[in-house]
């Protein structure tokens, strides 16, 4: 593992070790991150891209980082890639698609997430909220409860085509909410434990 | 002027197939399969192009059961998590109870008694067995033998009642805590559980007669969305997915947890990665894991079911709370604050039934992760469909998915 820490700072000087429990890991400058890539796939052997992710690191700057780890089958071992994106207020990222088409689901999630745009995306679009949906959830600033917002619009296609109605189904269900209709914060017992400070106070309502 | 005709040998079929294909095939149609559909396993939702039977273009469309799993996390203790891993892939809670109760475990650098490891290995293997059991009984419905689905069902329900006894629910296990399991196993449930293993070998042996050389099941899987190698690895399949492409990953194997470096077993690799051989690599996995949980019963060391020396991490007995004060402000430390975590950043993979369910956490400290990542494998198998399935025909889109066994649970979170 020294080795390789070693052969990419070689190769990389801009490239930095960082804090880690258990895998090795580096912090890599965003202008350097596909040749890194293309390097640790190559001539590293860490074929398989694993995971794409974020964190909202919420008032430190810079405020997000995208987290890659990589996996190599040869070696049996992790590896863990941080890079910081540089604008917080619009936040984007260069995508790895090019080298594993395996990023373009999960930098679609890290966008509906976290509202990161990764530029040359083949797809940028949400995948697991709908596409007209108005937040990024996993933000800090979003709260637990979550924020009341319109429901995916009737599709009008279909109706034309079929004179069927389709309709969203109503968010409101399950063991938390047995009186549908209420906002989800007088529902969910933990919802309504949400502290809302002066600092983080709850949008909207 | 003159029409040039064509020429066509009438003895060959094919070639006037593709001379008369233009003609033949008319308009593309789009076709929305799901989110509420029998073949789809789940809310999972394919908007299909077709051409005449003839799938042109396939996008999956996922969210349907997303619940937010990453971002309830953040707001509670790690103990208090366990019960949402259930809700991952539900068709093996316990695996997903073990993957994160280890993954946590990382973060605090703690060590595991043995007994407690083997316990998990059981649970993993037990958990295993009964999401290839479902995923192959429903593997073979979508290719049309519906008789396997009830050979697999009578065996899961045993399992059911196995998961009872030791953990107090059939579905939503909720067994591991950070640092050991929940209670130590039953009076007797290992022979138990023993039992269970021989009296399921020769069903699994029912099942490869009815299914491994059924000329019916052969013609519907055989050569039917292969996957190359390079492709399996491109798109980050994992599990018996990527193991039928030919590629030799087993974290059990490679990079062993829970002390599954002492059992003896073997990991079956396909070689073309089509949905034939995700049936074989998940057939022999079946036997492969009766072997480790035989193993596992005969060497079950004794001991403590849980790390007696984390303090400030693993609640006490529950006798011990009530009959020692120093125990009792323990517990109650625990259950109010969380155990308490250093900071640090962990990744940790599991090999599940469904691939390699990973866990990345950010801890600042504290009880409360600040940052939980849950990377799914059937993410991660699904991602991979609008590559293989165009080129097939309609009816072969529910093999296809039949054959990654995925589970939307795990896929939306």
């Amino acid at each position: 593992m020294e080795e390789i820490k070693k052969q990419l700072q070689e190769r990389f000087p801009a490239v930095e070790s960082r804090d880690s429990v258990d895998w090795p890991a580096f912090n890599v400058p965003e202008e350097r991150l596909l040749e890194v890539c293309r390097y640790l796939r190559d001539d590293l052997d860490y074929a398989m891209l694993v995971d794409v992710t974020a964190v909202d690191w919420s008032d430190v700057i810079p405020r997000f980082s995208v987290i890659y780890h990589l996996f190599s089958v040869s070696r049996s071992a992790y590896l863990r890639l941080a890079v910081n994106c540089a604008d917080a207020g619009a936040p984007s990222m260069v995508s790895v698609c090019s080298i594993w088409p395996a990023a373009n689901w999960h930098e679609r999630e890290v966008y509906d997430m976290f509202g990161i745009q990764f530029k040359n995306h083949p797809d940028m679009r949400r995948i697991l909220m709908w596409d007209d949906y108005p937040y990024f959830p996993l933000r800090k600033e979003f709260p637990l409860a979550g924020i009341e917002t319109e429901l995916p619009p009737e599709d009008t296609e279909v109706r034309e085509a079929t004179d069927a109605h389709v309709i969203a189904a109503p968010m409101m269900g399950g063991p938390f909410h047995a009186t549908p209709g209420e906002p989800m914060s007088r529902a969910e017992p933990r919802a309504a434990d949400q502290s809302w400070t002066e600092k983080n106070p709850k949008p909207l309502d | 002027m003159t029409k040039a005709v064509k020429e066509i040998s009438l003895g060959d079929v094919g070639a006037r197939a593709a001379d008369y294909d233009e003609e033949l095939l008319g308009d593309k149609v789009s076709l929305s399969m799901g989110p509420s559909h029998p073949a789809t396993h789940g809310v999972l939702r394919l908007q299909l192009e077709l051409d005449g039977d003839i799938v042109t273009k396939c996008m999956p469309v996922i969210g349907y059961l997303h619940r937010g799993d990453e971002k309830i996390a953040e707001n509670m203790t790690y103990n208090q998590f366990v019960p949402y891993t259930d809700r991952l892939d539900y068709l093996a809670p316990l695996a997903n109870n073990v993957a994160y109760a280890i993954a946590v475990e990382r973060l605090a650098n703690l060590k595991i008694p043995p007994r407690c490891e083997a316990i998990r290995v059981i649970c993993c293997e037990l958990a295993r067995i009964s999401s290839h059991l479902l995923g192959l009984g429903v593997y073979a419905m979508d290719t049309g033998a519906l008789t396997v689905f009830m050979y697999t069902f009578t065996q899961r329900e045993k399992l059911y009642s196995l998961f009872e006894e030791l953990t107090g629910a059939r579905f939503t296990t909720s067994y591991t805590r950070i640092g050991g399991v929940a209670r130590d196993v039953p009076e007797g449930w290992l022979g138990r559980v023993n039992q269970f293993v021989n009296s399921l070998l020769p069903v699994v042996d029912e099942i490869d007669t009815l299914l491994t050389r059924n000329k019916i099941f052969l013609e519907r899987t055989e050569g039917i969305a292969a996957i190359s190698r390079e492709d399996a690895i491109a798109y980050g399949l994992t599990g018996p997915n990527l193991r039928a492409s030919g590629v030799d990953v087993d974290l059990r194997k490679d990079t062993p947890y829970s002390g599954y470096e002492q059992y003896d077993f073997e990991v079956p690799i396909g070689t073309h990665g089509d949905c034939y051989d995700r049936y074989l690599v998940r057939m022999e996995e079946l036997r492969q894991s009766t072997r480790i949980v035989r193993q596992a019963i005969d060497k079950m060391p004794e001991g403590p079911f849980y790390a007696e020396d984390a303090k400030k991490i693993f609640a006490p007995r529950k006798d011990k709370i009530l009959t020692s004060m120093e125990e009792l402000i323990q517990n109650f430390m625990i259950v109010t604050e969380g155990p308490q975590m250093p900071a640090g950043e962990v990744y940790f993979e599991a090999e599940n039934p469904k691939g390699a369910l990973g866990f990345f956490i950010v801890s600042k400290g504290g009880g409360v992760p600040y940052r939980l990542k849950i990377r799914a494998p059937s993410f991660c198998s699904l991602c991979i469909l609008d590559k293989i399935a165009p080129g097939h025909l309609m009816s072969d889109i529910p093999v296809i998915l039949g054959s990654l066994d995925f589970v939307m649970g795990e896929c939306d979170r």
